[in-house]
């Protein structure tokens, strides 16, 4: 039997708030959404939620890894290897990527749960993640979210056990995103509700029902992907759970979060679920499927995580419409970046275990740690003797820094540091944080990021945030 | 490396030095051709075919190799090789040029030093994304890593440095070939718009096309009260941005040139012994750190010297007499080779407004890169 072993999320600090959207303040506890900033997408989110999900379980034991995003930057490039490369797993993972619909998070959940009842596999790392672009000014630029959710999925010492899952598929056009669409479109807002979602929401659940033999008020915790909060109150009506029930969807906090919005939410149940409850969870997109979880004794050991919780509470609201537009690209430049072949793909070849899985070289004659890794060692001279050490999960100290005010950026300066970890210097940015909270000596830890966009796709490295207190 | 291998045995007979700016109707071999033929005239070379054993030119900017040079001047049949070093391209092709003749290879070496920035089309920095690592790349940011760290250390501030951008803007009023010939107040220096903090623009020298030349022959065919090189030197030192340990209140380039030099031409009081010095001010702190880091002062010690007025024209020890990089202009491959321009011209008597009463010994010094280069030279009247 198949479960969840381990969860992590990510949700942008990045806050939109819907006083903003069209040009107004902020407004205090007013409703608002996370957004992606200009650095992030759902590969970096990913990897953010991955590392999450892997405190304190051994990234040597991971087998495989499913990566669900209806927005990953790439149509040809898999998401799930960089993101291997990034989390520093084994070669030998199998990977795989899953996307075209918003249903595709809890998919690779279903898939990791038969994977691993199979004995294919021993440990597979799920991740959902989600950046969609609605157009300014549009319904959906309100109602969607940016985040990511990460479950690690095994066969023993399961915090919440698959009890088993029901799914039907159905052709309709009512969200979608083509090939070339800068933006989701959907149709008109009624027609997806009333002959889409709800209808469909419907099926999904009470399908599961049947094939367990149980009831609503069987569940302690009942997770709901809604396009808006309205459908979903509606829903939840219709199938008749009790709002007690019901885990917060988080419109006005988070926002629909895509692939990752059920997901987030199973995330939420599970962060203060105790032994012994169930939790059921319901997702739409293309067809519905919902499946049921029971929560077991190692629930109530497993030290606390940074899952949404934890991130709803970390906020950096936007101050102005047009940063957001910025940070978005939803702005025209007068010269664009993305033209040309981009970075040499030999050197960045050269360089993943440097750039991607952030490693330093540690010299097997003196011990010293060197960034980025040569032949030499800087400390002691010794020659090719060194093996290569994780910077991505240690923490780091700021030496010295300055602000540029040049490098493209939604909100300048740009804070460059040199920092140390470990002994090795590194030249990083250091992002989450106003140039004045800057200090000498202050701690830091690193998130994966993208840096820019030449070559008209991403190019990904790592930056400082403040260490989380 | 042998201590008393150069002193006094190379002589700088003859100098030159084009208007430096924004030159937009000049090509790099229009510079060059200005450069030389002053600095031949200076020496008293009319057959440069005949009397010109070598040439040393420096660039960074240029992808045309030497022959950039020997075709502008027509100077074939004998070697021709370019240096760079970035920032310290200047004195390291000085430092050829004069290794040449102490070997005694030559009689008399050609020196130029050019580049035209202005020409790419960029004002102010350029930003760079060829790489994913160690961005955002400028020489500000770079150079600015020493601020916090000596701010914190030493109670400075960026009103210590505008006072050197209000010294060397007033020295360069008074340089005929200058950029910039603008006097400025520390409110201008401070209101200016910021690059990378702590440096504004009035932080910053500002790259400008431009080239200087010179002519070093043999000590002992030249006139007895020629100019002498006493020493000079290029370090290479490790990147500051990943040394480990480094604790960004110099750079060590500078420290580690500075006795090598010194112990070629014999100095071991610095700042009792220097007349006159030319030096890196690509941005007012570099110039700080260097008042210190060259000896003159004590660490720590520079915001008083600087209120003092140590370093102005009229000071115990003036330094950038010309304006510096910051109002003279900064063409990368020259700039070393400009700042010797300057001191064989101190040490004639022949700077005009800006001369140092009776100068016997100048330096010049040039840092570059992250920075990871260190070039000085030090020239002397017998």
């Amino acid at each position: 039997m198949a479960g969840i072993v381990s969860y992590g999320a990510y949700v942008p600090p990045t806050r939109l708030g819907f006083s903003v959207i069209g040009g107004g303040r902020p407004k205090d506890g007013g409703p608002e959404r996370a957004v992606a900033w200009n650095d992030e997408d759902a590969v970096t989110m990913a990897v953010t939620a991955g590392v999450n999900c892997l405190r304190g379980h051994d990234r040597a034991a991971v087998d495989g890894v499913l990566f669900a995003s209806t927005t990953h930057p790439f149509r040809e490039k898999q998401g799930a290897a960089l993101i291997a490369k990034a989390l520093d797993l084994r070669r030998d993972v199998r990977t795989a990527d899953l996307a075209g619909s918003v249903r595709a998070g809890t998919d690779a959940l279903r898939a990791a749960f038969d994977t691993v009842a199979a004995g294919s596999a021993q440990r597979v790392l799920v991740i959902a993640s989600d950046a969609r672009p609605g157009a300014p000014g549009s319904g959906l630029e309100r109602a969607f979210g940016d985040g990511a959710a990460a479950f690690l999925v095994g066969a023993t010492d399961a915090i919440a056990e698959d009890e088993g899952g029901f799914a039907f598929s159905d052709e309709i056009v009512d969200v979608w995103r083509g090939a070339g669409d800068a933006f989701v479109h959907s149709w008109e807002e009624r027609f997806v509700v009333q002959e889409g979602y709800t209808p469909g929401i419907v099926e999904a659940v009470q399908g599961l029902l049947a094939k367990l033999g149980v009831g609503v008020g069987d569940f302690h915790r009942v997770a709901l992907y809604a396009p808006d909060a309205r459908s979903h109150g509606g829903a939840a009506r219709a199938l008749g759970i009790d709002p007690g029930n019901l885990v917060d969807p988080l419109f006005g906090r988070l926002g629909n979060a895509g692939v990752a919005f059920a997901p987030l939410l199973l995330v939420s149940a599970l962060e203060t679920a105790k032994a012994g409850e169930r939790i059921l969870v319901a997702n739409h997109g293309d067809g519905g499927e919902a499946f049921a979880l029971s929560t077991a004794a190692p629930i109530e050991k497993l030290e606390s995580r940074r899952g949404v919780a934890w991130h709803l509470e970390r906020r950096r609201a936007v101050q102005r419409y047009d940063r957001y537009l910025k940070a978005r690209n939803l702005q025209a430049a007068e010269y664009d970046a993305g033209t040309g072949p981009g970075l040499s793909a030999t050197v960045h070849f050269r360089e993943r275990d440097d750039e991607i899985a952030f490693k330093a070289q540690q010299c097997g004659q003196c011990g010293a740690l060197q960034f980025p890794a040569q032949r030499v060692c800087e400390t002691c001279h010794a020659k090719d003797d060194f093996g290569l050490v994780r910077l991505s999960d240690q923490v780091g100290a700021v030496v010295t820094y300055t602000f540029d005010h040049f490098f493209p950026t939604p909100d300048p300066p740009t804070i460059v540091t040199i920092t140390d970890i470990g002994g090795a210097r590194v030249h990083l940015q250091l992002v989450n944080l106003a140039p004045d909270q800057v200090r000498i000596g202050m701690p830091v830890e690193f998130e994966f990021r993208r840096i820019h966009q030449v070559g008209g796709r991403p190019n990904y490295y790592w930056k400082g945030v403040p260490l989380a207190q | 490396m042998q201590k008393d291998a150069i002193r006094d045995k190379v002589a700088i007979t003859g100098v030159g030095c084009c208007r430096f700016g924004e030159n937009w109707d000049q090509s790099p071999s229009d510079m060059i051709v200005d450069a030389a033929y002053e600095a031949y005239a200076d020496a008293g070379i009319d057959e440069p075919q005949k009397q010109i054993d070598a040439v040393f030119t420096g660039s960074i900017y240029s992808n045309k190799g030497p022959h950039e040079c020997s075709d502008a001047l027509k100077l074939f049949g004998k070697p021709v090789t370019m240096v760079s070093n970035y920032c310290a391209t200047g004195t390291d092709a000085i430092r050829c040029g004069v290794l040449a003749i102490a070997a005694g290879l030559y009689d008399t070496v050609l020196v130029v030093g050019y580049d035209k920035p202005k020409d790419r089309g960029v004002s102010g920095p350029t930003v760079m994304m060829d790489r994913v690592r160690d961005l955002p790349q400028t020489p500000a940011g770079w150079f600015a890593l020493c601020a916090a760290t000596y701010f914190d250390k030493y109670g400075a501030g960026r009103e210590d440095l505008a006072r050197i951008a209000v010294k060397n803007h007033h020295n360069g009023t008074l340089a005929p070939n200058s950029f910039l010939k603008r006097e400025i107040t520390v409110e201008d220096a401070l209101n200016g718009r910021m690059i990378s903090w702590p440096f504004g623009l009035y932080d910053c020298a500002a790259q400008t096309d431009g080239a200087a030349a010179a002519i070093l022959t043999r000590a002992d065919l030249a006139p007895k009260d020629a100019v002498r090189v006493k020493g000079v030197t290029v370090i290479a030192g490790p990147n500051p941005q990943k040394d480990p340990g480094n604790d960004f209140l110099s750079w060590k380039p500078t420290g580690w040139a500075a006795a090598d030099v010194y112990a070629q031409a014999g100095v071991d009081d610095p700042a009792k012994q220097i007349d006159v010095a030319q030096v890196h001010d690509c941005f007012t702190l570099t110039e700080l750190l260097t008042y210190e880091d060259l000896g003159f002062i004590e660490k720590g010690s520079a915001k008083e010297h600087i209120a003092d007025g140590r370093f102005e024209l009229t000071g115990e020890l003036p330094v950038n007499t010309d304006g510096g990089l910051k109002s003279f202009g900064h063409p990368t491959g020259a700039t070393g080779v400009r700042m010797i321009y300057e001191n064989v011209l101190q040490l004639r008597g022949d700077a005009g407004p800006r001369q140092v009463p009776a100068p016997g010994i100048a330096l010049s010094h040039n840092i570059g890169g992250h920075p990871t280069a260190c070039g000085i030279a030090i020239l002397g009247k017998s």
